[in-house]
């Protein structure tokens, strides 16, 4: 899942395409051995129903009436339908502006780690200096300290460096991650050297080199860094929570937080939250849908040896 | 080969890697400076903190002074609600691991191991309906729970169907052991377990088992991480040799005999990582607490990580917040290396040091993964 090798993608690549040895077909079935098969396939497709109905009743929930919402919950048409929940969001909530903020930081974070992430693990896995090993070794000590204990801290040193309730205290610790560049090394040490080799020869300076030739042969690995940057940054919550404080800064995950926590406590209002949580899932599930086979491969590519 | 490449154009052509050094530290500079600053020297400046007595009026430097471990002994050792807090959110986080890794592990590798049949039609449907729940962010996934588990909501609809009265789950702070013990009769605690137990709480309520409403929260960890590692066993699945299957097959082994005999030993390193990621994951849980009403209902949905939180940004206890999130640190870093104490005779091998060392590597770049993901954390 983490990794990411040519060799794991090229696997990945042709898990589908490989050839199957036929083993007992259809028309060899037994009778108990069908009944079989369809029981199953049943209890996967009610499965795979729990998991997406939550999603399909939201949907529905966020056209109803407040009124309708609470009576109806499961039903997948509104009795009236009823646009006042988005309504709200582009009036009384200031949807938009978290968006702009979810927007602007993520888009940051994601180029940011991409950019970062790489020019670091083509150094520790590349170019040849003292203390490599060292910090190297540094890097994989960091990768284990588990986010969650990080929040104090983080507020501690924004504050410190005058850089709470700021763009830039939102951005900047998240710009670069241990395991992105954990990524970047393990793929561009499976790239053969001997192409830059090459370039090198011809003359071509080492970053010249890294752009023109290397980094566009770790195209794999770049898209894997950016869809998890994206969806990290996108979803992230605790970091916001800690980072500022200005109703301004909202991002589309504290905002819709504020507005659960405001609304719990003010009646039955589930289609404003429904609408806004279905809203700021678009973003990912279009990233999901777009890049579903690259995420689905890697991922299976990924924990070889 | 690679390596003898380099040494070789070393040797030889010492002109063309000349300035190498010089731009190894220049790429490797901003992820040193980023995160040195923002990871390495705030967690010395917190483990300052959780040493003093600072009252988050100023900078912690100059205006507190170093008052030893008073901030640890008033969660660990001093009687009162810091202790007994502290020992409420450990039970409820401990309810949590114990019955959210067995489950999502199980659940994974049983959806893993049907999606990859071969024969199975419309696989790539399947995996994409698991696997969805995974990509939302933990503030969407936990504000629909919220809706589907009202006391009128979807979810009671559904039980309703089957003539069960569903609980109030979000407000509902009853353990779950505790209302099986109340349908035996048992209501109060026996004399044996009202004495006090470690940390400030009594050992009746440290069997309570998890409250109704935390139980919710573990529905929502197993439906939004069964996903993920159903990919990462679909990734070992693939990787076991179509032969050694057919080998099974030909050998007389049936289906549950082939998996427990022959499918479940390889997927042990895989298993192995799920188990980690999902301890080291479940530890963490902040998002949904402070979605739910922070520790609400009676507390039973606290968990360490929100209470170092709460204790610092509301309480402005800062000190005390910092010990609480170190003391977290320390539980999850003795639960890492307890897993690398059980795979320690696993790898008999010439690689395997370096076989250990690259997964405990993948290992936290999956777990960083994950809790970009969500909640799962």
């Amino acid at each position: 899942m983490s990794t990411l090798t040519p060799e794991t993608a090229i696997q990945a690549d042709s898990i589908e395409a490989k050839p199957r040895p036929a083993r007992a077909g259809r028309r060899g079935m037994s009778p108990r051995a069908r009944t079989v098969a369809i029981i199953s396939y049943l209890g996967l497709i009610i499965l795979a129903l729990v998991y997406i109905y939550p999603f399909l009743i939201s949907i529905a929930g966020s056209f109803k009436t407040d009124a309708d919402a609470t009576a109806n919950p499961l039903s997948l048409l509104p009795q009236t339908w009823s646009f006042a929940a988005y309504d709200r969001l582009f009036t009384d909530v200031p949807l938009p502006r978290w968006a702009m903020n979810s927007t602007i930081i993520t888009l940051c974070v994601t180029f940011g780690r991409v950019f970062f992430d790489s020019i670091a693990g083509y150094a520790l896995s590349r170019l040849k200096f003292r203390g490599r090993g060292v910090i190297f070794a540094s890097l994989i000590a960091i990768m284990a300290v588990p986010g969650v204990v990080l929040l104090i801290p983080r507020f501690l040193i924004l504050k410190e460096l005058g850089l709470f309730n700021s763009y830039a205290g939102m951005i900047l610790p998240l710009v670069v991650d241990a395991a992105g560049i954990f990524i970047m090394k393990q793929f561009f040490e499976s790239i053969p050297v001997s192409v830059e080799e090459a370039a090198r020869i011809d003359g071509a300076g080492v970053f010249r080199t890294f752009w023109t030739i290397v980094l566009p042969m770790a195209r794999p690995a770049v898209v894997t860094l950016f869809i998890l940057s994206f969806q990290g940054s996108w979803n992230e919550y605790a970091h916001f929570v800690v980072s500022r404080q200005d109703a301004d800064l909202n991002t589309l995950t504290t905002g819709v937080a504020s507005l659960v926590s405001g609304q719990l406590g003010s009646g039955n209002q589930y289609p404003l939250v429904l609408a806004s949580a279905l809203l700021m899932t678009i973003p990912v599930a279009i990233m999901f849908f777009i890049f579903q086979k690259r995420i689905m491969n890697t991922t299976e590519g990924g924990e070889k040896g | 080969m690679a390596r003898t490449l380099t040494a070789g154009a070393r040797g030889s052509r010492g002109g063309i890697r000349s300035g190498e050094a010089k731009f190894g530290w220049l790429f490797i500079s901003p992820a040193i400076i980023i995160i040195g600053l923002f990871l390495v020297v705030p967690i010395l400046l917190a483990l300052y903190v959780s040493f003093s007595n600072w009252n988050g009026l100023g900078s912690p430097i100059g205006n507190s002074k170093v008052i030893g471990t008073g901030n640890y002994e008033k969660v660990l050792i001093d009687d009162g609600l810091s202790k007994s807090d502290f020992g409420t959110s450990i039970r409820n986080n401990l309810y949590y691991v114990l019955l959210v890794v067995p489950l999502q592990t199980t659940l994974a590798l049983f959806l893993a191991v049907q999606v990859n049949r071969r024969v199975l039609k419309g696989r790539g449907l399947f995996r994409t309906a698991f696997y969805f729940p995974s990509v939302t962010s933990s503030i969407a996934i936990t504000s629909i729970f919220l809706f589907l588990f009202t006391a009128s909501g979807a979810v009671n609809s559904v039980l309703q169907w089957f003539g069960v009265n569903g609980p109030n789950w979000f407000n509902d702070p009853s353990g779950v052991i505790h209302n099986l013990l109340a349908g035996a009769g048992v209501t109060s605690a026996p004399a044996a377990l009202a004495g006090e137990g470690p940390l400030g709480i009594s050992w009746w309520e440290w069997l309570s088992g998890p409250s109704v409403a935390m139980s919710t929260l573990i529905i929502l960890a197993v439906f939004t991480t069964s996903g993920t590692f159903m990919l990462l066993f679909i990734a070992a699945l693939q990787n076991i040799s179509g032969e050694i299957d057919e080998a099974a097959v030909m050998d007389g082994a049936g289906g549950l005999r082939k998996f427990f005999s022959v499918t479940l030993p390889m997927l042990t390193p895989t298993l192995f990582t799920v188990l980690t990621l999902g301890l080291i994951g479940s530890w963490q849980l902040f998002d949904q607490v402070a979605l739910t009403g922070g520790g609400a209902p009676g507390k039973t949905v606290l968990t360490p990580a929100y209470l170092a939180y709460d204790t610092s940004f509301t309480e402005l206890k800062w000190g005390q917040g910092a010990a609480i999130s170190f003391i977290l640190f320390v539980i999850i870093v003795a639960l890492t290396l307890f897993q690398r104490y059980v795979l320690r005779d696993r790898d008999v091998g010439k690689k395997a040091e370096r076989n250990r060392i690259r997964r405990d590597a993948e290992i936290h770049a999956s777990a960083a993964r994950a809790t970009y993901q969500e909640g799962l954390k």
